[in-house]
């Protein structure tokens, strides 16, 4: 209990660091049209497209991980129930 | 598959995050523009890699208390996932920072004690694979874990902020922690990032201990 309450205080401190940056963000730069975004990329919706590759990506790099992870799953049932056995 | 709930809330917080980060408005700032993005997916690469390298330390020190081999196991395969999200950050580290401070290597305080404390933990790899027994490469590599782990702290967080000139926010002579984590919109996406990348990375690592296990059934 005790070591988790510490834990707890050590993370509260991390924002005492944070108070006092150089550059805060306030909501003017939200609105500030004089800076250069991908805003035409937005309007043209083609940003999406982006995303969905993005995504595709993700998803494909997940999808091999939870097969590999179901192979390990199968492989170690073999060996330990085997092991039990011999 | 058994306790898979952490599996989902990481693939969860992560298609969150990669729609969020892309999509969701963020402060239009000169020079950064929509570079500022990066912080989504750069920046947690470093908080997810101190995040495995603190609980690769840990068992590493578990081992030493207690000798069990599984403790080495998750020790060595937290450093391994943590290496991979340092060298991640570092390449995206240099990525951005040709397209903002003009080139990938600029010699910045933050990015020469980053480099020099993924070099420590490379060796930390090379120094075990160099043992033969398997207790004296555990002894010794939780060993030198535990300072290859003193090391990085001051590399990563004091020794930067103790120079003149950083080209990182919240570096060079500025006690700021990061100027654009401050901001709540982006911090809506930046935390959750951190906690979905640092799952992924267990979730590797979870993975490699298994294999690791099967091996030393077979072996026996």
């Amino acid at each position: 209990m005790k070591k988790y309450l510490i834990i707890f205080l050590l993370f509260l401190s991390l924002s005492a660091f944070a108070q006092d940056g150089a550059y805060s963000i306030t909501d003017k730069d939200y609105g500030n049209t004089s800076v250069e975004m991908a805003d035409s990329m937005r309007s043209n919706g083609k940003i999406y497209v982006v995303v969905a590759v993005v995504m595709t990506v993700f998803i494909g790099l997940i999808g091999y991980t939870i097969v590999v992870d179901r192979k390990i799953s199968k492989i170690e049932r073999e060996v330990f129930t085997e092991k039990v056995n011999s | 598959m058994k306790k898979r709930w952490w599996k989902i809330l990481c693939v969860v917080l992560l298609v969150y995050v990669i729609l969020g980060a892309l999509l969701f408005e963020v402060p239009r700032l000169a020079i950064l523009n929509e570079t500022i993005r990066n912080l989504h997916f750069h920046v947690t690469m470093w908080f997810g890699m101190i995040i495995l390298l603190t609980v690769s330390v840990v068992y590493a020190i578990k081992y030493l208390r207690s000798n069990k081999i599984e403790h080495d196991h998750y020790s060595v395969e937290f450093a391994n996932a943590g290496v991979l999200f340092g060298i991640l950050g570092i390449t995206t580290g240099a990525i951005w920072a040709n397209f903002t401070w003009g080139e990938p290597w600029s010699g910045d305080p933050k990015q020469n004690s980053s480099a020099i404390a993924l070099l420590i933990y490379l060796a930390y790899l090379v120094l075990r694979n160099s043992l033969e027994d398997q207790q004296q490469k555990a002894r010794v590599s939780a060993i030198y874990n535990v300072f290859a782990f003193a090391a990085l702290i001051p590399l990563l967080f004091i020794l930067p902020r103790m120079t003149d000139s950083s080209l990182h926010p919240g570096n060079g002579g500025n006690p700021g922690f990061n100027a654009y984590d401050l901001d709540s919109r982006l911090r809506m996406i930046f935390y959750p990032a951190i906690i979905g990348w640092a799952l992924l990375g267990t979730w590797l690592v979870s993975l490699r201990v298994r294999i690791r296990k099967i091996k030393t059934a077979l072996e026996d």
